[in-house]
């Protein structure tokens, strides 16, 4: 019995010591100079999510957050292709950002106070303003949450949004049967083969599966938000630059869709006469080499992915297959909230 | 012969040269090594997640989960603890796990005799199903199950209704859930009497059988014991005091049947992908012990006049267990370390709801797979030590 004890305190062991040297890799050290000595940047990315983060069939990768990581890999190379994208569940996600794994989780990502606090990482912007809802069939006459009493509901484990579900429903005193799986793909298609009459999650997920549905037009989409959800990207705690980069990559979107500074006009607007326009594009000042770029970081960003508004009319807006309207993502002075600080 | 002088003893060897010593002294480097090794990653890792401000420890266990489970075998709900989350998990991988290794073993030895039978159609069809199963990896087998089992079920409006309130659709299986209440427990009682009553006499008809040789209706009085007299108490009961067991039926909700107990399809899918995959290996090994019995064996008992299947049943079979027992246990922790493939299927097992939910939720990655790695170790252990005493009490006697 003892020789068995011994054995298993030795593997135990053994298991711990793997686990503990995995952890020596993740020490904080400076992400920027890391990616700039490996040539790329390795982001995060979803598993699959039209509009937001999925791969064709070539493997090429496009979508909204796919973008804000190219238009990060064009601030430091010049060159939105430098990307290597690593796709992520959503119960992944976190430790392989903690990991080392990846330098920047990009992948439609809820920001809350115990994963800004206790997880070791810092979600230093939102990119986009969410909410949950939910997806029903048609036929089954429903027409809002609250008449989802004894429903079966199918969602993704590891997710904000398996949390606000049971939130939504032990509030309103309402019965139901959870369906938890590991994926959003897996997910969708359990609700699609029939095993639940709800799926839930973000609605800009709700409309970008959709389209997957075997047959789009027979789901609706109730008109409840039962959450906040804002999205947004994620960086390992304890390396101030790097943060700082993310966060004025998101910044400097805003401010050249606010100044109407476009993929196609860039170049001449880097001669505009406009003092905002200046500093945004490096004529004035050296705001790119406080992040550890150069003065003409934010012209090579527009460049290769466009605005914060090129970028999110490409991959979700009206004219895309998801047909999104900016809502509360518009600018703050067009209706919505996306704010952004000045640059100077 | 003590006068026979003793040898002078040999020089005293120095220790360095002693082999017991030296035994000795490599074992105590290897535990302060190993020690040291784990002192060292465990100090590292509690370091390294200070350094990195993540949360450590295991204090996340006492706090509450806010989120929910689809089956439970014990109360919980999203104000629960992750603790108690832990146990929900581990329940389910239990379940799924006993269901399995029962199921699995009647199935395999079922298709292991089938496939050394003289029935050259009966022999073909459990060589081609061990043969195709066998072959296909476990996950795929577990996705068609589970979407085989959804896609050829009808939606909850749409439910099959065999009678006897028993519903079938895509969300489950529902059958009335018997409530017990008032004066069930003599029911019950009497059940757990027939029992024992069943076994007392089945030992005393094996030593009549030894003593006399005349064999006794074991078989009969113990269905009457165990099933007859419950029943008749159980009707004398339902006309005396009222029915002393109930049933919860499945009613039509606006959704679902409500009501009743509802099993689920992630359970059956689970279960029924891990009891035809691991019957196949069973029924190998099955196979093999039954081969590795001497034909000299089956000729004798043929000879005292038995016929075949008292032969294989008191003279093939109790000598194949000796064969059969080790190779069966590794398929026993087999099929409960695969039962953590639910994950895909959306079980909610040890691994999907540990590993996957708690450990997103509170980010506390070392903990949880350590614990989720001792839970399953612990459990392989316990099945191996069952199986291994029941291995010695099989084994051969060797005088």
């Amino acid at each position: 019995m003892s020789k068995r004890i011994a054995s298993l305190a030795l593997a135990m062991g053994l298991g711990l010591v793997g686990a503990g040297l995995g952890a020596t890799t993740a020490s904080a050290q400076a992400t920027l100079a890391n990616v700039k000595q490996k040539g790329f940047l390795q982001c995060g990315a979803n598993t699959g999510l039209a509009g937001f983060g999925v791969p064709d069939a070539q493997g090429n990768w496009s979508g909204f957050d796919v973008d804000y990581c190219r238009a990060i890999a064009a601030a430091i190379f010049g060159d939105p292709t430098k990307v290597r994208f690593t796709p992520l569940a959503a119960k992944d996600r976190f430790t392989a950002l903690q990991s080392g794994e990846v330098d920047v989780l990009i992948r439609n990502t809820t920001v809350t106070m115990s994963r800004d606090t206790t997880l070791g990482l810092d979600f230093p912007a939102v990119n986009y303003y969410d909410g949950q809802g939910f997806m029903v069939r048609k036929k089954l006459g429903v027409a809002s949450a609250k008449e989802l009493n004894g429903a079966s509901i199918c969602t993704q484990q590891g997710t904000t949004t398996e949390l606000n579900l049971a939130d939504y429903f032990r509030g309103n005193n309402l019965k139901y049967e959870v369906v938890a799986f590991a994926t959003s793909d897996e997910t969708f298609k359990a609700y699609d083969t029939g095993r639940c009459d709800a799926f839930t999650t973000d609605a800009s997920g709700l409309y970008s599966e959709r389209l997957r549905a075997s047959a789009p037009d027979d789901h609706i989409v109730l008109p409840e938000i039962i959450s906040k959800e804002p999205l947004g990207p994620g960086v390992r705690q304890g390396d101030p630059q790097w943060a700082d980069l993310v966060r004025w990559t998101h910044n400097a979107l805003l401010i050249a869709e606010e100044f109407g500074v476009t993929k196609a006009n860039v170049d001449q607007m880097v001669k505009s006469d406009n003092p905002e326009i200046k500093r945004l594009l490096g004529a004035e000042g050296s705001y790119g080499e406080s992040i550890g770029l150069t003065k003409d970081w934010a012209v090579r960003m527009v460049k290769g992915v466009g605005n914060y508004g090129e970028i999110f009319e490409r991959n979700i807006g009206e004219g895309s297959r998801l047909k999104i309207k900016r809502g509360l993502n518009a600018l703050w002075n067009k209706g919505g909230i996306q704010f952004a600080a000045p640059i100077r | 012969m003590s006068t026979i002088a003793r040898a002078p003893e040999p020089a005293k060897a120095s220790l360095v040269n002693d082999p017991k010593v030296r035994g000795l002294v490599y074992q105590a480097v290897l535990v302060v090594v190993v020690v040291g090794l784990v002192w060292a990653a465990a100090t590292n890792a509690v370091e390294n997640l200070r350094a990195a401000k993540i949360a450590s420890g295991f204090a996340f266990l006492n706090s509450t989960s806010g989120f929910d489970i689809g089956q439970t075998l014990i109360p919980y709900s999203a104000t629960s603890t992750y603790g108690r989350a832990f146990l929900v998990g581990l329940l389910n991988t239990l379940l799924v796990a006993a269901i399995g290794v029962v199921l699995a073993t009647l199935l395999g030895f079922v298709l292991g005799v089938a496939r050394l039978s003289s029935n050259w159609i009966v022999a073909r069809v459990a060589t081609v199903y061990v043969e195709v199963v066998r072959n296909l990896p476990l996950l795929l087998q577990l996705l068609f199950w589970y979407i085989a089992v959804l896609r050829s079920l009808p939606e909850p409006r749409a439910s099959v209704n065999p009678g006897l309130g028993v519903f079938l659709n895509n969300r489950g299986l529902f059958v009335p859930k018997p409530i017990v209440e008032g004066h069930a427990w003599i029911v019950f009682a009497a059940v757990v009497i027939g029992i024992v009553a069943s076994i007392a006499y089945a030992t005393a008809a094996s030593r009549k059988q030894t003593r006399t040789g005349e064999q006794s209706p074991v078989l009969l009085v113990a269905l009457g014991l165990v099933i007859g007299v419950p029943a008749l108490l159980w009707i004398v009961l339902a006309v005396v005091a009222g029915n002393p067991i109930d049933f919860d039926m499945p009613i039509k909700g606006t959704f679902n049947l409500r009501g009743g107990l509802q099993i689920f399809p992630e359970l059956v899918a689970l279960t029924l992908g891990l009891v035809i995959y691991t019957a196949a290996f069973i029924a190998e090994i099955v196979r093999a012990g039954i081969l590795a019995v001497s034909k000299g064996q089956t000729e004798a008992a043929h000879a005292l006049g038995l016929r075949s299947g008292p032969t294989l049943r008191l003279v093939v079979i109790p000598q194949a267990m000796r064969v059969i027992i080790p190779p069966l246990t590794s398929q026993y922790l087999n099929l409960t370390k695969n039962s953590s493939l639910a994950v895909v299927i959306g079980y909610p097992d040890l691994v999907q709801v540990f590993m996957g939910t708690v450990l997103n939720q509170t980010g506390q990655a070392i903990e949880c797979v350590a614990i989720t790695m001792a839970v399953y170790l612990t459990v392989s252990i316990a099945t191996a030590s069952l199986m291994n005493a029941y291995n010695s009490r099989m084994a051969l006697i060797e005088r």
